[in-house]
């Protein structure tokens, strides 16, 4: 008993050292600049032109001129509802495919080729896919002239005009961008299940959709919860789309500003006080909906004491 | 006779249910393909022919573009190479890296350990954006201006990278495993690399894929720490590219470029799209 | 008023420091300051004015001059167009590789930094706030700057006066006044030149012209389109034929914002002139009455009215000399200009577009080569007459313009052979740009950008300028409205 601590304890000690790379380059590139930007929120700290504004002590000034106008809410608001209307179909999308591709009874041919290609969009930068969806759907562009002449449309449809629509786009461009990453990532998941599991499945006479409910979805519940977090994160930094889709005016009338977008608006100036206060607060409603995610799958436990 | 009929009735589901799977996917890939072949088609066509818009139609002039690309001023060869060399060593540190993290948390006991794993997810939502000023301004103390440094090492401290890899873990390494290995009488660092890393590969394999590529793609940070032509990644050329005074702006060499410089990620991920696949059969007869 | 004496002051304080950080070479600028009787005597082009001072009775200065003097010149810029010019027409001008070359003994590099995500103003801001500190071949000698936000720096002591850098006004008397608006700072100061003018025209579609008007002559046409109510007269008949007035409502922007006679900041409130509420009702006007549309410039639906496809034919575009080359598809199949379509007049009001400044850092330690490149490249008529012929530059020299001018066999032929010349430079001398400001850059885009959803009907007229003013304080935090 005595013997087995003290080995316990002798290589216990390899956590902290795993640990050190991670801490020392969080520490230098990460943390520092962390304390800067909540520092810097409390100062009036930005350029004018050539000329250095502050910093000034300005106390919680920032936030109040932050929540002063109730703009926040609303970029928030377009960042949570152009997320949602990109996650919803990709995590369905992805989760057939995924179990499409894990279930051996499909047997599916050309599998490799079906994985490699649904990732790929990624591959293409933001910036030139959005030049394309611009070409595509612009006023006399490629769509509206088949759908005039289709007779679905009588006149063409300005895609950049509508609330609606641009986040539409926005949300379509997210999902295409995305779905193949989160295939591969519960793909992965999913392959990690036993496939002895789903052959006793297979004997009981459990059909795919008894499968799926019961023995892919709980055993996936850590990558699942991963995907979500990443995603939700991933979704509030959401910016160089909308970005670039709507030249960084968030039009209409900023119905697709995100927070990040906003956030870059304040970059112009090197407003560091603006800024600062504005990541703090994304800081903590990113924790806010991470930890309430985590709750909501009942996941807390598993992090608890071991 | 009658179990025939089961089986009959659960084969003729599977093809249905096939048939659909087939269909569904040939969509999705005609949908994620459309964008290269429009990528391609564009490279081939003029500047002239590209200010008309868009057809679906090959032009005949990409050995043109690519001619006047590759003599023209910007050293696309450099280029290339400095975002391979960089894009490279970011994947290998951020996957190695953040695999050794969570393996430390993964397979340790000691005493700040549940603090250190909420904070580093915690971290995980920092939007890079900010935090870029205050990263700007130390770059510039620590004299790393202009240097690849700061694009790559970084990547050793990547939250969301190692909370995936812990998330995998979780699934795929039994503690057993390494205790098996400890009375064997391997050392720590030994069995981290020899019987950890080898189970890993998989979530490795996509991790990289992932890192590579949005190194590969990153214009932001390298935009602000990369002053001198011979250090400059592909994504700062493309934008040197489209702006460019109206005497040499050419929206064909734009396109050229910017499928000349998908071409090596297309590559870099086949190879690692292999990989994966691969792993992830030997992942799933383990189990 | 306080801020700006504290400005003022500090300003002062960092050229004495600068300079008496400098070699002797710019002590003897600090002496000559102010007065520029003494440097208006040099007039020879090949001569350097900073040394006239201490090297008097001696005629080979240059060399001397650049043995004393720093062995790099960093130039600082966002393309390669001046770059090319340097290297096509500048004496003993050597290029070494992609973005570096050699004068004489000096090293000249490039530093290019795309203007995307405003990198390059970052970049630039970045190294001058250094200059200070820099080592004497990391400082910057030479950057150059546009209009949009020329003031930023120009109203700053980070860019050197013309005169100290030993060249004189009259050197420059042949250049546009409007070009050296641009780089004038708040006390009449000229902080930089340029080679190039871009005054502009109204560019119009010759068929459209003789269906709707019955004439293609541009001084008839231009009667048509004098001011902006008979432009907008003229707008009603184009859309009664089936045809738009303009491809969107931002070609005519540039016209009115021109032609203000306020600044777009009043100390620190943002001030909307009655132009730009010309522009406003004009267009909204137009866009309601389907004369134009709302989209953005460079954009495939803009462009299409240069070809004879298009669905709905355009009458004018509004664009400088490089316009016809760059924008127009000249030479291609179904495009208007290979059959020499368009014809250019001078339009309702003058107005410039596009243009590159040059101008030199505070504390180079090149002064004597960053005035001759000055010199060579925007006041040596041979050189400016080079550039005009060889790059198709609208040079900023007017002897040389109206010599082309006059010339029968200069015409476009994208504009049936018409020669713009003499329309364009009558047009260069009617700019006024004395209420440029420092904000011009966001706060122009920013007004077009927000007053897009007024004339989309998104928004109420103000909506569209709540949105503005929300835009522009976000982006300049000093300011309010």
């Amino acid at each position: 008993m005595n013997k087995k601590n003290k080995s316990v304890v002798s290589y216990n000690k390899w956590g902290y050292i795993f640990l050190l790379p991670f801490l020392i380059t969080f520490i230098v590139f990460q943390l520092i600049p962390l304390l800067s930007t909540i520092k810097n929120s409390f100062y009036e700290h930005y350029m004018s032109g050539l000329t250095e504004v502050g910093p000034n002590w300005v106390g919680i000034a920032n936030y109040k001129k932050l929540f002063s106008d109730g703009d926040i809410w609303k970029y928030m608001e377009n960042t949570m509802i152009m997320w949602i209307m990109g996650f919803v179909p990709q995590i369905v999308v992805s989760l057939l495919l995924a179990f499409w591709f894990s279930d051996p009874s499909m047997r599916l041919k050309g599998q490799r080729f079906f994985k490699t290609v649904i990732y790929m969009p990624n591959l293409i930068m933001a910036s030139a896919f959005a030049m394309l969806f611009f070409t595509l759907f612009a006023d006399s562009g490629p769509i509206n002239s088949m759908l005039v002449s289709m007779g679905i449309l009588k006149e063409p449809f300005k895609f950049m005009n509508s609330v609606t629509s641009v986040r539409v786009l926005v949300a379509s461009m997210n999902f295409l961008m995305w779905f193949g990453n989160t295939t591969i990532l519960l793909l992965a998941g999913m392959m990690g299940i036993s496939s002895s599991l789903y052959e006793a499945a297979e004997v009981d006479g459990a059909n795919s959709t008894q499968v799926f409910w019961r023995i892919t979805m709980p055993l996936l519940r850590p990558i699942l919860i991963y995907v979500m977090i990443t995603s939700l994160i991933g979704g509030l930094q959401m910016f160089d789309v909308p970005q670039i889709l709507t030249n960084g005016k968030g039009d209409p009338m900023r119905t697709s500003m995100t927070l990040i977008m906003f956030l870059n608006n304040h970059l112009y100036s090197k407003n560091y006080g603006m800024g600062g206060a504005l990541s703090v607060f994304l800081f903590v409603v990113t924790g806010v909906l991470s930890f309430i995610i985590f709750k909501f799958s009942g996941n807390e436990d598993k992090y608890g004491k071991k | 006779m009658q179990v025939n009929m089961i089986e009959e009735k659960q084969k003729g589901g599977i093809r249905t249910r096939r048939t659909i799977a087939y269909i569904v996917l040939i969509l999705f890939s005609i949908l994620c393909l459309f964008w290269f072949y429009v990528l391609l088609i564009n490279a081939t066509r003029t500047h002239g022919d590209l200010g008309r818009g868009f057809t679906a139609i090959p032009s005949t002039h990409l050995i043109e573009n690519l001619t006047n690309l590759f003599h023209g001023t910007i050293p696309v060869l450099q280029g290339m190479l400095n975002s391979v060399i960089v894009s490279v060593c970011t994947a290998a540190l951020c996957v190695y890296f953040s695999a050794m993290t969570a393996y430390a948390i993964h397979a340790y006991e000691f005493k700040l350990k549940q603090f250190l794993f909420m904070f580093i997810l915690a971290i995980m939502m920092i939007p890079t954006q900010v935090t870029a000023l205050g990263f700007l301004q130390l770059i510039d103390k620590l004299h790393m201006m202009d240097s690849f440094v700061p694009l790559i090492v970084p990547a050793i401290a990547s939250p969301v990278v190692f909370f995936y890899m812990k998330q995998y873990m979780d699934g795929a390494l039994p503690l057993e495993l390494l205790e098996a290995a400890r009375i064997d009488g391997a050392g720590e660092i030994r069995i981290f690399n020899t019987i950890v890393i080898p189970l890993m590969v998989p979530a490795m394999a996509v991790q990289a894929i992932f890192s590579f590529v949005s190194s590969w793609n990153n214009y932001f940070t390298p935009a602000l720490v990369l002053k001198s032509d011979t250090k400059k990644t592909l994504p700062i050329l493309i934008a040197l590219l489209r702006g460019a005074d109206f005497l040499k702006f050419d929206m064909g060499q734009v396109y050229a470029m910017i499928a000349f410089s998908i071409f090596p990620v297309i590559i870099v991920y086949l190879i690692l799209s292999k990989y994966i696949v691969g792993g992830l059969a030997a992942g799933s007869v383990k189990g | 008023m306080k801020k700006r004496l504290l400005a003022l002051s500090m300003a002062m304080i960092m050229v004495a420091g600068s300079l008496s950080a400098c070699n002797k070479e710019t002590e003897t600028t600090s002496t000559s300051t102010g007065s520029t009787t003494e440097t208006a005597a040099t007039t020879d082009t090949t001569a350097t004015g900073t040394t006239d001072n201490t090297a008097t009775g001696t005629t080979d200065t240059t060399a001397v001059a650049a043995s004393d003097e720093g062995s790099v010149l960093n130039i600082y810029v966002w393309n390669e167009e001046f770059k090319s010019r340097l290297e096509d027409h500048y004496p003993g001008y050597e290029k070494v590789d992609a973005t570096t070359g050699k004068i004489g003994d000096v090293t000249v590099n490039f530093i290019i930094t795309p203007t995307d995500d405003n990198a390059y103003q970052n970049n630039l801001d970045e190294a001058l706030l250094k200059q200070a500190n820099a080592a004497a071949d990391d400082k910057v000698d030479i950057f150059l700057i546009e209009a949009d936000y020329a003031l930023k720096y120009v109203d700053t002591p980070y860019t050197m006066s013309v005169a100290d850098l030993g060249i004189s006004a009259s050197e420059l008397a042949d250049q546009y006044k409007y070009t050296q608006d641009v780089m004038t700072d708040a006390n009449g100061v000229l902080k930089g030149v340029s080679w190039q003018g871009c005054p502009a025209g109204l560019i119009y579609n010759r068929a459209i012209a003789t269906e709707v008007l019955g004439t293609d002559d541009p001084a008839e046409v231009q009667k048509a389109v004098a001011d902006w109510a008979t432009f907008n007269e003229t707008a009603v008949k184009v859309a009664d034929a089936g045809y738009l007035m303009t491809a969107t409502v931002n070609d005519s922007y540039r016209v009115y914002s021109n032609n203000v006679t306020s600044k777009w900041v009043d100390g620190t409130t943002i001030n909307i002139d009655p132009n730009l509420v010309n522009w406003v009702n004009d267009s909204k006007a137009m866009v309601d009455a389907g004369q134009t549309t709302t989209a953005a410039l460079w954009s495939d639906d803009w462009s299409k009215g240069f070809f004879e496809d298009a669905a709905q034919p355009v009458f004018c575009y509004f664009g400088p000399a490089w316009f016809f080359d760059f924008c127009m598809h000249g030479g291609e199949d179904t495009a208007i200009a290979t059959n020499g379509g368009w014809a250019i007049t001078e339009g309702p009001q003058g107005f410039f577009w596009g243009g590159t400044w040059i101008a030199a850092a505070d504390g180079t330690d090149n002064p004597t080569l960053v005035a001759d490149i000055m010199r060579t490249m925007t006041a040596d008529d041979a050189v400016m007459k080079e550039i005009a012929e060889v790059d198709g530059d609208f040079v900023n020299n007017r002897s040389v313009v109206d010599e082309l001018a006059a010339d029968a066999s200069f015409g476009d032929s994208i504009l049936g052979g018409q020669n713009y010349l003499s329309v364009l430079a009558s047009g260069a001398d009617s700019i006024d740009l004395s209420n440029l400001s420092a904000y011009d850059q966001g706060c122009n885009e920013e007004f077009q950008g927000a007053m897009k959803n007024y004339f989309d009907g998104n928004a109420t007229y103000d909506e569209a300028l709540e949105q503005f003013y929300k835009a522009v304080e976000e982006k300049y935090p000093e300011l309010s409205h």
